[in-house]
């Protein structure tokens, strides 16, 4: 290994990059793709943005806060933060997470097990800045010499050194998006010390004090989706209009009538898709129409604000957003007076909505809210439809969204679908609660900006990228089609760009998506075909 | 003042800051406010399903079904844990050739004070050790020792083996507080001291049962056979340990309950009318005073009012809004 050594306490210093990730340190992957000179290139950040942003830490950037121009704003960022960091630690603003916070904060052993477990620390050939405790000892060495009582000479000797200035402050708000919250460290914690709840928490810190966030997440996504409706910037009326169509390709793909039902007042279920799907994977939502309609169930989507878009943000960077959108979830429901929200193939909206957003639902805003997996398994198992697992005789792996799995314990349910309706699938290894991340969690799928996506594929992505290889090992010949099954809006999201950008599909022949396709693909009396494997 | 009675007095003053700084740990730990679910699967008491680290969730209407759990479970993986470190042992077992003993050594060394607090209040109510022992008072005689040396020697060896790597292997040097040092130090003296002081001079622990007969009673026992200048620093050095291990991060042997309990473990859902809707209300009625102009938060608004603005028809509150 040849990092240069990073100590906690080198996060203020004025330096370029405070430790890249230089390519001949990666992790090499498995054949075909072992040869790192054949890979594409990673590209380097911008001189113009080095120049005008605020980037000195790892080569990357994802905030694109401005470097402060004086002094004087340098001190004023230095305050605010400050005052954020009192308000983590305080009941009224942060009842939400305080215990698990504090905890966190006072007991970890520095034992290093978590280091082991992390995607990014090990892709990277062990960055040490992103090892899952060195973001967290900063918050830690910050807390206990300015938050808490004993600061000082006193705190340095007790906690380790720590300097507080406006370096320090930025490259920790950019250090909490080099983490993917995927909280595989946080199951390997001898002690429960959870390293993705503290990138979670300065997180939060920097967006609900200081109104820094990833314009992607807060502008983009939470803003929009509570203002027209989704945060892709669908209106209703264009969800609507575009649900039409997809009814009417799913119509002559499986020659099955298919009509979405919109805003049925007391049906038994609302449906509620990542709005992502209907735009990128429209075959996605089609395929629960189409099996939704064959079952026989009694189900509705809305077309109330955020109520035809699973997708939370908030969960990732900020607390009142998150609440906000919950709501409003909720509130769609209860209009129409379902009996349940059963939500469609999207990781971190089953999470947000089912458990997070748990105890924040209360009175009448207390909607049931299942997992589509669940539904699905049940139809599935108990032959409310007939499938022909012949039809999906090719070589099938399925990927845990840490959100549904790890974060959940729905792990089971798709498992058994797969094993009835798929003659070759395979596991991956890890998998189920122990599996990795796809390198898109925590919002990282729809970041783009700079060369952040090269970050991605390189390095959050590399893992996984890894398993998947490995999972298809013996038929890597891309004579053979083959499946990933990924029922998650951001994994697909992340797997579509990652296999792209490796061109996988032309060298291997990996196609991704979702569970119902996989349904739908294998269904009787639909015809034979279902999955089209241009669709990469 | 005897050197019995001085050691006594402090032995019993950091028994009493032991006790009191758990206490006020515990309960201020208990009284924060009711936090969202941050459950991390596998969650041990899921009964049928722990094994793969399944959930209720997974059931079709998952509400309707009975809440099923295992107080075994939890245990089959409690006790392994806190016995063996099993995690550590499975996941980092360098570390855990180090902290294995370190932690084994202490758990013999409280089943050490355990046997000897048992043996002076035999001692106190006129027992004997000697050639005359019952059963009981034979077993503690012998098993004391045993218990004293084996803990001891472990722990000594222990914290000696992990003040080593932390000094010599630099990854763990980087994230090792100058007070981390200070405490493995005082381990290894706490423990080296007590362990040559008792196999100097109480290689069958006999003084040391006298001393805590001493202790129960309030005052050196007329069976007591004195303790030696250097056991009496060994009692010195290992009763500001004790008194000082909850005052750090190591006080993790307790908090760890809250860690798995109340946050890993802890999957209990919202029931409306329920005990914990009405905590929800409690929190939800809080102020909070986060400055960013979209949460719209000053100071008077409760989370209710914040949670149910919509930010992108709301103007701003609060001071950014002046802005
Ligand atoms: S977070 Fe846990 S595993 Fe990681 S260094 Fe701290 S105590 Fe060890
Ligand atoms: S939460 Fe996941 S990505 Fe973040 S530090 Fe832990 S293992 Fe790494």
């Amino acid at each position: 290994m040849s990092y240069k050594r990073v100590r906690v306490e080198d996060i203020s210093k004025p330096a370029r990059d405070l430790s890249p990730t230089p390519t001949g340190e990666l992790k090499p992957l498995p054949s075909p793709f072992d040869k790192q000179d054949e890979l594409p290139k990673r590209k380097e950040l911008s001189e113009a943005a080095r120049e005008k942003f605020e980037c000195d830490l790892d080569g990357t950037v994802v905030l694109s806060h401005p470097k402060p121009e004086s002094p004087e704003e340098e001190r004023v960022l230095v305050e605010k933060f400050l005052s954020g960091l009192e308000k983590l630690f305080q009941a009224e603003n942060n009842w939400t997470f305080l215990q698990p916070l504090l905890l966190s904060m006072d007991h970890c052993a520095r034992c290093h097990t978590c280091s082991e477990a992390c995607h990014i620390y090990e892709a990277s050939g062990e960055n040490p800045i992103y090892r899952p405790s060195y973001r967290s000892e900063v918050l830690r060495r910050l807390y206990k010499k300015y938050v808490k009582k004993g600061g000082g000479l006193l705190s340095d000797f007790r906690n380790g050194r720590i300097v507080l200035n406006w370096k320090t402050v930025i490259r920790l708000a950019e250090l909490a998006y080099r983490c993917n919250l995927c909280r595989r460290c946080a199951q390997t914690c001898p002690i429960g010390v959870d390293n993705g709840l503290i990138a979670h928490e300065i997180r939060k810190l920097f967006s609900m004090e200081m109104s820094i966030m990833p314009k992607e997440l807060h502008e983009q996504g939470s803003m929009q989706q509570m203002k027209v409706g989704s945060s892709t910037g669908m209106s209703a009326l264009v969800v609507k209009d575009n649900i039409e169509f997809i009814d009417e390709d799913m119509t002559d793909l499986t020659g099955m009538e298919v009509k979405t039902p919109w805003d049925v007042e007391g049906a038994d279920i609302l449906l509620i898709h990542n709005a992502g799907e209907i735009l990128a994977w429209p075959e996605n939502p089609g395929a629960f129409g189409v099996i939704f309609e064959a079952a026989g169930l009694s189900w509705t989507l809305s077309s109330e604000i955020a109520g035809y878009d699973s997708i939370n943000y908030g969960l990732f960077y900020d607390d009142a957003q998150f609440a906000r959108v919950a709501i409003h979830h909720a509130s769609a429901a209860k209009k129409l007076g379902v009996k349940k929200i059963v939500l469609g193939e999207c990781g971190h909206a089953h999470k947000a909505l089912t458990v997070i957003a748990d105890r924040v639902l209360v009175g009448d805003l207390a909607v049931h809210r299942e997992s589509a997996l669940t539904t699905l398994e049940d139809i599935v198992m108990n032959n409310r439809i007939q499938c022909d697992p012949s039809r999906n005789d090719f070589p099938v792996t399925l990927h845990d969204p840490c959100n549904m799995v790890r974060n959940m314990g729905i792990v089971e349910p798709q498992r058994r679908v797969l094993r009835k309706i798929c003659p070759q699938f395979r596991e991956m290894t890890p998998h189920g609660v122990d599996n990795y991340c796809c390198g898109g969690g925590s919002g990282f799928a729809i970041m783009n900006g700079h060369n952040f996506s090269d970050w991605r594929y390189h390095i959050s992505g590399r893992k996984k990228f890894e398993q998947i290889l490995n999972a298809f090992r013996d038929e890597l010949d891309p004579s053979i089609p083959k499946y990933v099954c990924a029922p998650c809006s951001n994994c697909k999201g992340q797997l579509r760009d990652l296999l792209d950008y490796y061109g996988v599909w032309e060298k291997n022949r990996i196609l991704y998506g979702g569970l119902v396709e996989l349904i739908v693909n294998c269904m009787e009396g639909v015809k034979p075909g279902f999955i089209e494997w241009e669709w990469h | 003042m005897s050197l019995d009675a001085v050691l006594i007095l402090v032995t019993y003053a950091c028994a009493l800051v032991f006790v009191v700084s758990v206490i006020t740990r515990f309960v201020k730990i208990a009284r924060l406010p009711v936090h969202v679910r941050w459950e991390l699967y596998p969650v041990a008491h899921e009964k049928g399903r722990a094994g793969y680290g399944g959930s209720r969730l997974e059931e079709l209407d998952w509400w309707t079904r009975p809440i099923r759990k295992s107080l075994l479970g939890e245990m089959k993986v409690m006790i392994p844990e806190i016995l063996f470190l099993a995690g550590v042992r499975h996941k980092n077992p360098s570390q855990w050739l180090r902290s294995f003993p370190f932690h084994f050594g202490l758990y013999l060394f409280i089943g050490t004070i355990l046997l000897l607090l048992g043996g002076g209040l035999a001692g106190a109510l006129g027992a004997d050790f000697g050639a005359s022992a019952g059963f009981f008072t034979g077993l503690i005689a012998t098993l004391t020792p045993v218990f004293g040396f084996a803990g001891l020697g472990l722990g000594l060896i222990g914290s000696i083996a992990l003040l080593m790597r932390r000094l010599g292997n630099v990854e763990y040097r980087e994230y090792t507080s100058p007070a981390d040092f200070f405490n493995l130090l005082f381990f290894v003296a706490a423990f080296g001291v007590a362990l040559i002081a008792q196999a100097a001079g109480d290689a069958d622990f006999a003084r040391m049962r006298g001393f805590f007969a001493g202790l129960l009673t309030g005052g050196p026992h007329q069976a007591a056979l004195g303790v030696t200048p250097l056991m009496a620093a060994a009692i010195i050095l290992l009763t500001l340990l004790i008194a000082y291990i909850p005052l750090t991060h190591m006080s993790h042997f307790f908090t760890k309950y809250f860690m798995y309990h109340d946050i890993r473990w802890n999957d209990e859902p919202l029931i409306v009318g329920g005990r914990l809707e009405a905590k929800m209300m409690g929190v939800l009625g809080l102020k909070p005073t986060w400055a960013a102009p979209h949460i719209g938060a000053d100071g008077t608004r409760t989370w209710v009012d914040v949670a149910t603005t919509n930010p992108t028809d709301a103007p701003a509150v609060g001071k950014d809004a002046a802005e």
